[in-house]
């Protein structure tokens, strides 16, 4: 604690960004559970059905989500590890083994509700199309990264071990994301882009970006959690741990009596 | 519209409220798996001082 010097880096350590993180988690974890009970009620209750597809449609206002959050957390878990590669940051590394585990979550689910959505729509339940297939290349990287650090007992090589498959893994993002332009595929083309009118009634893509600020607010929500409980097993024998702040007896971490 | 109405979703209610369990099982998963987690290491009595006198950060030394 003694030795750092530059104040802008003082939430890099792991002491500091505790406390900070625990202050954090309501100001995500109730605007998460408002947005999605507002994004259901939008979307159960505002939204059209639709006159193709019926009610089953209604499963896009977690799927589409789900795998946009998969893809979102998987390149910022990347950037995490590279970052705590790069620049020796344990906090960093800590974050991305902590977003791995909600991003290979949100992955699981939109493959589930695809396939749950595939079934009365394309009369199956998965096929090898280039998205889907994609997608599931994203799980395996997904499983094989927390699976990588989970093998190796050293938390520093574990975290340069998973960074490196992390990196490497990036170039699944925008394959997965042009997929449905670059191939003929059974899935549907985007119906929201960055240019452009979107494809759907507004109520509709009102509903589904609702419940995406939802899974954003969750998301931030549970990795605060989990890297909280990182910090605490990889760094409970360094000292600062027995100190009030983390025994939730105080709120500031001031360093005075640190060992 | 009647709740059966709801609830069948135009004979689409497995593959909907299916996907809906699935992700309700799955985040409600995730934050009691979590909060047990955080749960269980705070309340470790080796976080105490005098428990963690023989405590040199094995992670330095490898």
């Amino acid at each position: 604690m003694a030795n750092r010097k530059i104040n802008w880096y003082k939430y890099s350590s792991p002491a500091n960004f505790y406390p900070l993180a625990g202050k954090l988690i309501p100001w995500f974890a109730i605007p998460a559970a408002i947005l999605f009970i507002a994004g259901l009620y939008v979307g159960f209750f505002v939204a059209p059905t639709d006159f193709q597809q019926g009610d089953a449609y209604r499963i896009i206002f977690i799927h589409v989500p789900a795998a946009w959050m998969g893809m979102f957390l998987y390149v910022l878990m990347a950037g995490y590890a590279g970052i705590g590669w790069a620049f020796n940051a344990r906090l960093a590394s800590m974050m991305a083994t902590s977003l791995s585990i909600t991003g290979a979550m949100f992955t699981f689910l939109s493959l589930v509700t695809g396939s749950l959505w595939g079934k009365p729509t394309w009369g199956t339940w998965w096929v090898w199309d280039a998205r889907m297939t994609s997608t599931l290349i994203l799980m395996f990287l997904y499983i094989g990264f927390i699976s990588l650090q989970s093998a190796i007992d050293e938390h520093r090589r574990a975290d340069r071990a998973g960074a490196v498959l992390a990196l490497v893994g990036v170039v699944n993002i925008p394959i997965i994301y042009f997929s449905v332009q670059w191939w003929n595929t059974l899935h549907q083309g985007a119906t929201i882009r960055l240019l452009g009118k979107p494809t759907m009634a507004p109520t509709m893509v009102a509903a589904m970006l609702i419940m995406l600020a939802a899974c954003w607010m969750y998301s931030v929500a549970v990795v605060l959690i989990r890297v909280r409980c990182i910090i605490l097993e990889r760094e409970r024998n360094t000292g600062w741990l027995t100190e009030p702040v983390a025994r939730g007896e105080a709120t500031h971490f001031t360093g005075a009596e640190s060992i | 519209m009647s709740w059966s109405e709801f609830f069948s979703m135009g004979g689409y209610g497995f593959y909907v409220w299916g996907s809906y369990a699935v992700t309700l099982i799955a985040l409600g998963g995730e934050v009691i798996f979590l909060l047990r987690r955080k749960k269980n290491l705070t309340s470790r009595p080796d976080l105490d001082r005098h428990h963690s006198s023989e405590s040199d950060n094995y992670e330095n030394q490898a």
